[in-house]
């Protein structure tokens, strides 16, 4: 709960909705407002329906079925957190969260930096066509998981773009089968999050930079403070809340990640690439485990809830 | 505002605790299945009135789905009472859905289940399909099949025991994993096509010598591998052994020094550069597609892969299979999935009668037109020439006078993964030939002690 409203809170900052929700608090303590509490819940409840439907029936009937062990074919023993100390006991399982926090570098830390770069440079520099580049950088953004995955997938082969590439520059020592590396798989499939991430970071900064008064930096500029110096003292501090929702989204992002290793490798070569939610589809559909698979699902979510926990924490800190 | 957080928090504890008492537990919410063995049977169908049957297949492809259609077609003809209501999936969704589907109440009556222990398998420990034999009997299936086709979806009645106790589907067509070759580029080197594994061996050493690229593998998918490595093995492992590996039977172990020479081998393979660069990160289409362009000598895959390698390389196509050193043919191999009939299925004498009109021999002589390798009366239906005139042969020379293993991820529910894993390691140099047998027995001893 705690955690979902931070986000709401950092997100209703960014676009300026702090004072009408102020105001509304402020309306609803006239009087009579006891005999009608139920009121504004009557308006919340067609949302909270279908959310309580589509989200937390499923996310219950889940952690049910994680205390039980289930083949989805016939009838199931209740096992209690058996299901959940395998999950920590699996060997598998614990290097397929090592991967998922491998991604979050590529998918969030790395993104974060390029952005904060690119979206600094942007709106520095007064270029024409600036819409154009915006929509340049989000574009990956726009595109389906699976159909980014499938384009990579014949970058990355043996004899795809990429080695084509190295091979023109005369760097033929370095092509590899790049998914099919023991080394370079992992790297290669979280770039492809940096490839997908970075244009939504850096558009959300953009939207945070250019919120911040010209007035500031003039008098950063008389002050004497250089480009950097203004980056770090002025824009850094101002965008505070933009960078706590950029990370948020692509944490999540790359701990829920499924759908491009599903299509890039299945987890391979050996078990080098496989994720959480990878371990999840493969248990429930492949192995027939749903127990064990629902287990790995609740600990992945109690996951990324935490994660976001603390870096809200950390960005509301102001 | 903090005590409205907590409110609304103990609310929603209250509803999800609530929904999880009122919630029984998983699977024990379906109907008890009728016993499916009772009561008459018949093969006279055309008195049933109008009949609806769903078929869930997975003939999507282009041979495939034309055989199933005039199938389909021929047997609405002969029974205008019956409409099929077909629904077609690409193999991978049918084994993802079917495990949702069959505990439905409104289960197909007709689907296709893979053969291996954690899909037929499964079904069969659930209850969830029909045992065939009274059908088998009635409609002449054992004279049919050979027993070595047949054991492949045959399951005791808890399916503990694999190959052996009750029939439960039919498969159309046969499958056998054998060795693509191009004729020009073995003729350049100046090679007749190898008779056995060790002229295999000194054929690829000697087109590698003449810088081809010897064998293309593409194992991005894992899988890919499992069928290099199980003709390799058969070279060295005697049939029942596989067998019993194969189909996660006791009275085999995968530590031996028989195994243990086949992944030496393959490893050899690996170490001295037969295959393409990046085997392990090549997608399995690439690799025959490359082959088809000339690039390469040869390619272990199978026999599904004949029509559109055909399509590319026409007459410079050709297929073999080497004999093992003791002069006989094994190699992987098996049926097409079988039909199955669920114990959902309404009127099993209706499901019966088609399962059996679209194994007919006259059904094989329509799958044999449509391209496909009709798994019944092979050698007859063979065409005369090109790829597939070869492909009859192997099959049938395997099926009837060799032996025809087990496709070697049946074995347990989680044995494809760990062969496929094991090769790409032992491939990649990263896993010696004593640990690669040794991951695959503790997997096999593993699933046996679990199986009881």
């Amino acid at each position: 709960m705690a955690n979902t409203e931070t986000i709401s809170r950092g997100a209703s900052r960014r676009s300026g909705r702090d004072a009408s929700r102020r105001s509304g608090r402020g309306s609803a303590r006239r009087p009579g407002r006891s005999t009608r509490s139920w009121v504004p819940y009557a308006y919340l409840a067609p949302a909270l329906v279908l959310y309580g439907l589509f989200l937390l029936v499923p996310l219950v009937r889940a952690t049910q079925f994680s205390l039980f062990e289930w083949d989805g074919l016939g009838a199931s023993t209740f096992v209690g957190f058996e299901n959940y100390v395998a999950v920590f006991q699996d060997e598998r399982l614990r290097s397929a969260f090592v991967h998922a926090l491998v991604l979050v570098f590529f998918y969030a830390i790395l993104p974060l930096c390029i952005g904060l770069v690119l979206a600094a440079i942007l709106t520095r520099a007064r270029v024409r066509g600036m819409g154009f580049f915006r929509t340049i950088i989000f574009l990956p953004q726009v595109i389906a998981m699976v159909v980014v995955a499938v384009t990579w997938r014949q970058i990355y082969a043996p004899d795809g773009p990429l080695n084509g590439l190295l091979r023109l520059v005369g760097l033929d020592n370095l092509t590899t089968a790049w998914l099919g590396d023991y080394t370079w798989t992992l790297p290669a499939v979280g770039l492809i999050g940096t490839w997908v991430s970075t244009g939504l970071v850096t558009v959300l900064l953009m939207a945070g930079m250019s919120r911040i008064p010209k007035e500031l930096y003039e008098a950063a500029r008389l002050d004497g403070a250089g480009p950097v110096r203004e980056f770090f003292a002025l824009t850094l501090p101002s965008i505070r809340g933009e960078i706590t929702v950029a990370l948020t989204l692509t944490i999540v992002a790359a701990l829920k990640t499924f759908d491009l290793v599903y299509v890039t490798t299945g987890g391979g070569p050996g078990t080098s690439t496989t994720v959480p939610s990878y371990e999840v589809y493969r248990r429930a559909f492949e192995l027939g485990e749903v127990g064990a698979a629902a287990a790995v699902g609740v600990t992945l979510t109690i996951i990324v809830f935490a994660i976001n926990a603390v870096v809200n924490r950390i960005g509301d800190k102001s | 505002m903090k005590r409205h957080t907590r409110l609304t928090s103990v609310a929603i504890g209250g509803v999800a605790l609530a929904l999880t008492l009122a919630a029984c537990a998983p699977g024990t919410g379906q109907a008890d299945k009728p016993d499916s063995q009772s009561g008459e049977i018949s093969t006279d169908i055309s008195g049933v009135g109008d009949v609806t049957l769903t078929v869930w297949d997975q003939e999507v492809r282009g041979g495939q789905n034309e055989q199933i259609e005039q199938l389909n077609a021929a047997f609405e003809k002969k029974y205008p009472n019956v409409t099929i209501d077909r629904v077609s999936q690409a193999f991978d969704d049918l084994n993802t859905t079917l495990r949702l589907a069959l505990t439905d109440k409104d289960a197909p009556d007709v689907v296709q289940a893979n053969n291996g222990r954690n899909t037929m398998g499964a079904f069969v420990a659930a209850d969830q399909l029909r045992p065939l034999d009274d059908y088998a009997d009635a409609y002449g299936w054992f004279d049919r099949y050979p027993e070595s086709i047949l054991q492949y979806s045959t399951y005791s009645d808890d399916a503990s025991v694999f190959g052996e106790g009750d029939l439960y589907g039919l498969p159309q067509v046969g499958e056998v994993v054998g060795i693509f070759y191009s004729k020009s580029k073995l003729e350049g080197l100046g090679l007749e096509v190898p008779s056995d594994w060790a002229a295999f061996g000194e054929a690829l050493s000697a087109a590698k010598a003449a810088g081809e690229i010897p064998v293309q593998l593409g194992n991005i998918e894992q899988w890919p591998a499992l069928h290099v490595f199980g003709p390799m093995q058969a070279d060295y492992v005697a049939p029942d052994d596989i067998i019993n590996l194969g189909l996660g039977n006791p009275g085999a172990s995968w530590e031996t020094a028989e195994n243990e020479k086949a992944a030496e081998a393959l490893q050899a393979w690996a170490n001295d550069g037969y295959f393409n660069d990046g085997a392990n990160g090549t997608d399995y289409d690439a690799a025959w597609q490359a082959l088809a362009a000339g690039n390469g000598v040869f390619l272990i895959g199978g026999s599904w892969l004949a029509a559109d390698l055909a399509d590319a390389m026409g007459d410079d196509l050709g297929f073999f299979l080497p004999q093992t050193a003791d002069g006989s043919l094994a190699t992987t191999g098996g049926t097409g999935l079988p039909f199955t009939i669920t114990s959902a299925a309404e009127n099993t004498d209706v499901a019966a009668a088609y399962i059996d009109f679209i194994t007919s021999d006259d059904a094989m002589e329509i799958i044999a037109e449509t391209g496909n390798l009709p798994v019944n009366r092979t050698a007859e239906l063979a065409p005369d020439s090109g790829v597939l005139a070869d492909v009859y042969t192997v099959f049938g020379d395997v099926s009837t006078d060799g032996s025809l293993l087990p496709y070697l991820d049946y074995a347990t529910p989680t044995f494809g993964e760990t062969l496929g894993q094991s090769l790409q390691n032992l491939i990649d140099g990263r896993l010696a030939p004593k640990d690669f047998v040794k991951a695959l027995e503790a997997d096999y001893a593993e699933f046996l002690e679990s199986n009881g």
